[in-house]
């Protein structure tokens, strides 16, 4: 019993050392996901139905599918057509013939897709007098978007962004398909050269949970201050 | 004569078969005081928010000291602004407060009162928060400068509001029932602010049910129903010498 608990303990190194790609990872598919995420919910909520339509029907597919579908068709399937392409010859090939960009890409797309329902719902939650206010205050509807009711909306949704960065960072994990070595594919490289089925998995699971309490850790203070103005939170 | 802070032209407005305002027309000239005053229903707040194109009538003219505010037909029937850009300098000078103060929840009172004049009249920040200071004093909420609308009072936040249309340096404040959402013993701190503007002469059009506060303080009373002016002028002399019986009725109610 005590070889197994060392001999989970000896590979945390080596997935410490793994950390920060799932991490930024992370990070990167988070930001393009809220970027991407705030103009579909805000092409969903437009008139205009060349901007509305397509939004739709993309937060419909990627919400409707499996991450690991998505992740697939894109390494796959994109990297199957790119190659015979001008992109071969491009100063972006490097970065193409890497896992990496890939799981980027469809991590930020899944991201956006959810973070853009997210989005829709607490937009469309704003109460009109806020929003009359600024109109008859003179503003422009560029103002209004920037002044009250993005920062009322992205308040309102806060703990539902961070739930999704947590299921983001958890599903990072899945990347470790398409050939890159996150903690997740560390823990599986070590699983094949140790012949241990048990012990890598624990420690990633170990460090994942470590890495979740720390983000809720972050989030916690973020979003108490950001609510403050809340009844019962001053 | 002094100059037309405000003139409305039969001004039109049906929500579906609903003809709720039949083609107003009045004029407020600087320092005026009007008080709209009829029963619900009788199109009073459609009347004031088809000033400042809150709401959009069918038809009409609204103009902001002499400058009309420039529309045409849109294809739903409805009044619509042709220039934008001149639709918010004429909003910018309707100092609008409503009924439910719409005060913004996530800035406190002092970026309320600093977000239009810094926003929409560009005013330098430290200017907009020297004026703020004036105004919170004024309407007396300097003490809560820091607070959340949420921390706060009806009439308390209902102040802050009119602290923040008075910041935009406003030709004509537009009050929609300002006392209406608020408990009884909160009106009184609103009502003195209110009163205290009407004696510094500003130009305010106000919809109300304060029978006594419009008697007080307006120079000129206008009297809703379904969707027409049935009567107006001066308060004492309409209120005491009603004509028509439906504003007997209605001041029989008060």
């Amino acid at each position: 019993m005590m070889d197994f608990f060392n001999n989970v303990f000896s590979w945390l190194p080596e997935l410490l050392a793994a950390t920060p790609l799932t991490l930024i990872l992370t990070l990167v598919a988070g930001i393009f996901g809220l970027v991407f995420g705030t103009l579909l919910a805000l092409a969903r909520l437009s008139n205009i139905l060349i901007l509305s339509v397509p939004a739709n029907m993309f937060m419909f597919v990627m919400r409707g599918t499996p991450l690991l579908v998505q992740l697939y068709l894109i390494y796959y399937g994109l990297g199957q057509i790119l190659p015979g392409t001008w992109v071969r010859h491009s100063v972006l090939w490097p970065y193409l013939r890497d896992g990496f960009t890939y799981a980027v890409i469809a991590l930020s797309m899944n991201q956006a897709a959810y973070n853009g329902e997210v989005l829709r719902g607490a937009l469309r939650s704003i109460p009109k007098g806020q929003i009359e206010a600024s109109m008859a205050m003179g503003m422009t509807n560029l103002q209004i978007l920037q002044r009250v009711r993005l920062p009322l909306a992205f308040r309102d949704c806060l703990p539902v962004l961070t739930s999704d960065i947590i299921i983001l960072l958890k599903s990072t994990a899945l990347v470790s398909t398409i050939t890159v070595l996150e903690l997740m594919g560390t823990a599986r490289m070590i699983q094949r050269e140790s012949l241990q089925i048990y012990e890598p998995l624990i420690a990633c699971g170990l460090v994942y949970f470590a890495v979740v309490m720390v983000l809720t850790n972050i989030m916690r203070p973020v979003e108490s201050r950001l609510t403050r103005f809340r009844k019962g939170n001053a | 004569m002094t100059a037309t802070a405000l003139s409305v032209r039969n001004i039109r407005k049906s929500f579906g078969e609903d003809e709720v305002l039949k083609g107003i027309s009045f004029d407020a000239h600087s320092g005026d005081v009007i008080s709209i005053i009829g029963s619900s229903g009788s199109g009073k707040s459609t009347l004031l928010r088809c000033i400042n194109f809150l709401e959009r009538a069918d038809s009409g003219e609204v103009a902001v000291a002499g400058e009309i505010i420039k529309t045409h037909k849109a294809k739903d029937g409805q009044l619509s602004p042709s220039d934008k850009h001149q639709l918010k300098q004429m909003r910018a000078r309707l100092g609008m407060v409503f009924q439910n103060f719409n005060l913004w929840a996530h800035r406190t009172v002092l970026e309320n009162i600093i977000e239009g004049p810094v926003q929409v009249l560009k005013h330098p920040k430290k200017k907009a928060v020297a004026d703020a200071e004036i105004l919170m004093d004024k309407v007396g909420i300097s003490q809560k400068r820091n607070h959340y609308p949420s921390q706060l009072s009806g009439g308390q936040q209902q102040r802050v509001a009119i602290a923040r249309a008075l910041a935009m340096q406003p030709t004509v404040m537009l009050f929609d029932e300002p006392t209406s959402a608020l408990d009884p013993e909160l009106v009184n701190e609103v009502v003195q602010v209110i009163r205290q503007l009407a004696t510094e002469k500003r130009t305010m059009i106000m919809v109300t049910h304060e029978m006594a506060l419009a008697r007080e303080i307006s120079t000129h009373l206008i009297f809703l129903h379904n969707g027409r002016i049935e009567e107006q002028g001066p308060p004492q002399l309409i209120m005491e010498n009603p004509k028509s019986d439906r504003l007997r009725q209605f001041i029989g109610k008060f």
